[in-house]
């Protein structure tokens, strides 16, 4: 039983709530706005996240123009924190956050409850598991999610199997077919439901073609089979509604099967502090200062929306610690804001609410791959602006600048794909 | 001769269709940037990629360091490059940029870490 006395109080003006890209970037951020008072809280004993099991390079592209591997990415980061003596708590855990912006954690030092003015959600994202996709069959050893197999591989110096299936053609998951084709195991296919790939095009070009590793679209697993490790896995192909049919059923036999189907923000703690959450993107609703409904409760990167490019993750997580800084400093400007709608074939769109006072960038993604693609921002059915795009994809994020002459004397504000 | 590839210059990845003739590029189309007609050109010359993999370690905080190529090597070196990598057992510490193999195979690209390893008392 815990006792009052034992918790130990702090009174901070800003808790982040995560060590990884965005937790990082928006500390670094506060502090160049002035905040000194800041702390990061993180579960694991390292900073970065995970970046230092992303050992292949592609990162920093946008912000350093370089290709770097995660984790030099990270290392970039950490050490300009350690540069502004940012104060960071690792094997900790934020159990709760309260109403009134108290944090709970516990850590090897005891438990703590943070009183802070302004909060930084960070917590970044977790990998769906082979319970949410409910695949039928036995529950042999070797189903792994793409992500921990990395982990294992990349950190820990353990090889997960030979003959490797995989499901699922995020970039986790084609990344991941590459790695283990270099460290020798044999990838049999990577299995996609859906009609095209679900990464980064590059990533398609850089990790199967390269390799020769077979992509099967259109296809799911519906069975796994084996007693104590994995046998084999029934391949079906889907229909357009996605459900899969008994026609052209196979079995790949196989020891491993790997799992890069999705991603969720990781937002528990967001909903103990009342934050309002989007079911489309599984992170809260925000505001173009990435303020939640919370007032000074902040999200940005994985744990907002999932996002494709670390880059991204980065400059957002710039804006909260920034937006944070001025509301620790009773700078923020309240005023009246706008609903932003995600019109037909749209996902969702970011922020969700704008206040027309200033120039923002949206983020948003497209539902369904398409060529010669025009978006189009309305008030009403007033065409405000559009935007044409060669090639649109659902995996890589579009950002449009919309400027504060455009919006200022709108009512309401919906994007769409035009026909 | 015609073919379609993808661009890896950046995360944008661009869709590219790259005319040539005997190993000489006529031309490229649906490059956003140089960066996409550079890589065209490679691509169809000698193509070549940047090998990010892990070297053993002892007595470090993790038993591997993640390593990459200092530059981009041909793509046909990258199986071989695996192999001799394998072999290798480097002693903690580690610092992130050292260099672990140098001007691996003659392609003037060194075996470099991308991560720190800090070494542990026994």
């Amino acid at each position: 039983m815990i006792k009052l006395s034992d918790i130990l109080f702090r009174e901070v003006a800003l808790v982040i709530i995560g060590g990884g890209p965005a937790g990082l970037a928006a500390a670094i951020s506060a502090k160049k706005n002035g905040i000194r008072d800041l702390i990061i809280i993180e579960r694991n004993d390292w900073l970065g996240g995970i970046l230092p099991q992303c050992i292949h390079d592609g990162f920093g592209i946008e912000i350093f123009d370089e290709a770097l591997t995660g984790p030099e990415y990270a290392q970039r980061f950490i050490d300009e924190l350690n540069l502004l003596e940012i104060p960071y708590m690792l094997n900790s855990m934020a159990l709760e956050i309260t109403l009134d912006k108290n944090v709970y954690v516990a850590s090897p030092e005891g438990l703590f409850c943070f009183k802070a003015k302004a909060i930084i959600l960070a917590m970044g994202c977790r990998e769906r598991t082979r319970g949410q996709i409910c695949i039928p069959g036995t529950r042999p050893a070797g189903v792994y999610t793409a992500g921990v197999a990395q982990n294992l591989i990349n950190l820990k110096n353990m090889m997960v199997g030979k003959n490797i299936v995989i499901l699922g053609s995020g970039d986790v998951g084609m990344i991941m077919a590459r790695r283990l084709t270099l460290e020798g195991a044999k990838v049999h296919a990577v299995v996609e439901i859906l009609p095209h790939t679900n990464g980064l095009p590059r990533n398609h070009q850089q990790c199967l073609i390269d390799y020769e590793i077979p992509l099967l679209l259109s296809h799911t697993v519906t069975e796994i089979q084996g007693r104590n490790r994995v046998n084999s896995v029934t391949i079906s192909p889907v229909n357009k509604e996605l459900e899969s049919i008994k026609l052209n059923q196979r079995k790949i036999t196989c020891d491993t099967l790997l799992l890069s189907v999705g991603l969720i923000p990781e937002n528990e703690l967001s909903k103990t502090s009342n934050v309002k959450l989007n079911p489309v993107t599984g992170g809260a609703f925000v505001d173009e200062n990435l303020e939640t409904s919370v007032s000074g409760v902040f999200a940005c990167g994985n744990v907002l929306h999932v996002h494709d490019v670390v880059d991204f993750v980065t400059l957002e997580a710039e804006r909260a610690g920034k937006s944070a800084s001025l509301y620790i400093f009773g700078k923020q400007t309240k005023s009246k804001r706008i609903r932003v709608e995600a019109g037909s074939g749209i996902r969702y769109i970011l922020p969700n609410f704008i206040s027309k006072k200033t120039d923002i960038e949206m983020s948003l993604r497209v539902k369904h791959p398409g060529e010669q693609v025009s978006i189009g921002f309305f008030d009403g059915k007033k065409l405000l602006k559009t935007k044409k795009f060669r090639k649109v994809h659902p995996a890589q994020m579009i950002k449009i600048k919309l400027k504060e002459s455009e919006t200022r004397a709108i009512k309401t504000l919906k994007v769409r794909v035009l026909q | 001769m015609k073919n379609e590839i993808i661009c890896i210059s950046c995360p944008l990845g661009c869709y590219l269709t790259v005319n040539h003739n005997q190993n000489k590029l006529k031309n490229v189309i649906g490059n956003r940037c140089s960066l996409g007609l550079n890589y065209a050109k490679k691509e169809i010359l000698n193509p070549e990629r940047t090998l990010t993999t892990t070297v053993k370690v002892s007595n470090g905080n993790l038993p591997l360091v993640s390593v990459k190529t200092s530059q981009p090597i041909p793509k046909n070196k990258i199986f071989s490059a695996m192999k001799l990598l394998a072999k290798i057992k480097i002693d903690a510490p580690v610092e992130i940029g050292e260099k672990i193999i140098q001007n691996i195979f003659d392609t003037n690209a060194n075996v470099i870490a991308t991560k720190n390893i800090i070494k542990m008392k026994k």
